[in-house]
């Protein structure tokens, strides 16, 4: 990654390399998913403290490992009816996980976004679970308090138990569906980071670098899936971009002016040959388009030099797969570089319906308007996008605009 | 592990079905009930119920229950009947409802619940 590893980046890592694993390996011995993934979210917590002080140990997983064992015996003692579990836990020796076997993260994470949970749900348990973030952390990560996290975290587990939600790989009749959901819920996870982390946050933690982390996990345990290549270049794509994406003033700033020099180029070769051996299936699907589209812009010396005809391509197959409006209108931009502002401000006009209260809906009208030397339209659908994120990085960057 | 499966539609769509239409996935449903009691996977047949305007409702009041001419809730979708299943998990139950005949109609939608495990025979 091109970000300075710094300590609390490099805790992250330690954390989120072990975490899913343990829970996967403690929720097979103890056969109870709560008591296993409780004990290690405890671990984690220990950890953060401890390491933050210690320094990291040599052997971060066998550490986690005998915090978890020693909090889920604790759990389990609490508990009657877990006579056998306990058992197990006191007679088993921790294991060594062989680096070569099938990932066990990889049941689990197809679990934690099954589609009987909420997509909320989905994406804080698998930060939790599977990547081994604290309910602290998430809930910092998407703005709500610690105590609302907590209740989403533990409704959700209740329901995996209640329901019976298989920890498991997903029958083959459905594979391809439940592959969906799990790239899915790795994309909202990076995209909430993408807009919510401006520049330096402050934050101990980088969402971005865990979902980037999770798509090149899917990607690696299922190396013939060309959608799980496709997502994992296209966020290794908009990761390249992130040292150029915010100004000194933190102000968000657009593709167009961003400085492209800044960008980390070997990133976005790897992110070329991802995109090659994905093609290589002849099975496109949306996140290979995005990822294409991404590619593009990438590949582009300046903004002037954009291939907007083979964008605007693009996006009409991605039509095919991703009808949603966001989608069309993120093609009104390309429409308008090929065709002229005018239709695409027609075009983009239809979607008021589906996307009156989408901050970038008002403004990309406003980037069309001001094209089409309609100032004070575009000053209205400025102001309109700045009521409507709470996005401190893009406030300030239509704040910009409009005192401009 | 039993689900209960509970069988909705909406009557107010009942006009968009032909007869044909109708009669063909009523056959279906009895080869649905067939095939998986056969398998093992139903637990309880449970009932097919008469339409929501047969319904009457006892609901509680101000000091005694109370007794309202209609279903329970207002919702235009309603529970026709309902099945229970014993199958491994969650995903079977999907799978079973998700080859309910009827959910090629409009307005149709199957719920599945777990059911409470008390420790004995249901």
């Amino acid at each position: 990654m091109s970000r300075p590893a710094t300590a609390d980046a490099a805790l992250a890592a330690a954390i989120r390399a072990e975490a899913g694993t343990i829970v996967a390996s403690l929720h097979r011995l103890v056969g109870d998913f709560d008591v296993a993934e409780e004990a290690v979210q405890d671990a984690v917590v220990e950890a953060l403290r401890h390491w933050r002080t210690a320094g990291i140990p040599d052997n971060p997983g066998a550490w986690l490992q005998v915090a978890a064992r020693r909090n889920a015996l604790d759990r389990l003692r609490r508990r009657e009816r877990h006579e056998k579990a306990l058992a197990r836990l006191r007679e088993r020796p921790p294991e060594q996980v062989p680096d070569d076997g099938p990932d066990e993260r990889l049941p689990l994470l197809f679990g934690c976004c099954h589609p009987a949970l909420a997509v909320e749900a989905r994406i804080a348990l698998t930060l939790r679970a599977v990547v081994g973030l604290t309910t602290a952390q998430i809930a910092r990560a998407f703005l709500v308090s610690e105590a609302t996290m907590a209740q989403r975290i533990v409704r959700a587990k209740r329901k995996i138990v209640a329901a019976r939600i298989p920890l498991d790989l997903p029958p083959p009749d459905r594979r391809a569906e439940r592959l969906d959901d799990v790239l899915t819920v790795t994309y909202l996870m990076f995209n909430e980071a993408y807009v919510s982390t401006a520049g330096a946050s402050g934050d101990d933690r980088d969402l971005g670098d865990d979902a980037l982390w999770l798509a090149g996990l899917v990607a690696t345990a299922l190396p013939d899936e060309p959608e799980a290549l496709g997502l994992l270049a296209l966020l290794t794509l908009q990761h390249a971009r992130q040292p150029a994406r915010f100004d000194a003033s933190g102000a968000l700033v657009l593709l167009e002016h961003q400085d492209r020099s800044r960008w980390d180029r070997s990133a976005i070769a790897g992110a070329d040959r991802l995109l090659e051996r994905a093609a290589a299936y002849h099975r496109p699907g949306r996140f290979q388009l995005q990822a294409a589209i991404a590619a593009c812009h990438a590949s582009a010396a300046t903004w002037a030099e954009t291939d907007w005809l083979q964008i605007l391509v693009l996006y009409d197959m991605l039509l095919g797969h991703d009808p949603s409006p966001v989608t069309r209108l993120n093609r009104g931009v390309a429409l308008g570089k090929v065709f002229g502002a005018a239709g695409a401000l027609e075009y983009v006009d239809r979607l008021a319906d589906d996307l009156d209260g989408y901050h970038l809906f008002h403004a990309t009208r406003a980037a069309l308007l001001r094209e089409l030397g309609r100032t004070a339209e575009a000053g209205t659908a400025d102001a309109r996008a700045l009521s409507l994120t709470r996005n401190p990085a893009e406030q300030l960057l239509l704040r910009a605009r409009l005192s401009g | 592990m039993k689900y209960v499966l509970m069988f909705c539609d909406t009557p107010e769509r009942y006009g968009e079905v032909d007869e044909v239409t109708a009669k063909a996935v009523h056959e279906e449903v009895w080869a649905w009930f067939g095939e998986h009691d056969a398998a093992g996977r139903i637990a309880d047949m449970g009932a097919h119920l008469q339409p929501v305007t047969t319904a009457t409702t006892v609901r509680s009041g101000d000091g005694a229950p109370v007794v309202v001419d209609g279903p329970f809730s207002e919702a235009k979708e309603v529970v026709g009947g309902f099945t229970v299943i014993d199958v491994p998990d969650l995903d079977a139950a999907l799978a079973m409802a998700r080859t309910w005949p009827p959910l090629r109609l409009p307005g149709v939608s199957v719920e599945v619940r777990p059911v409470v495990d008390h420790g004995g025979d249901m």
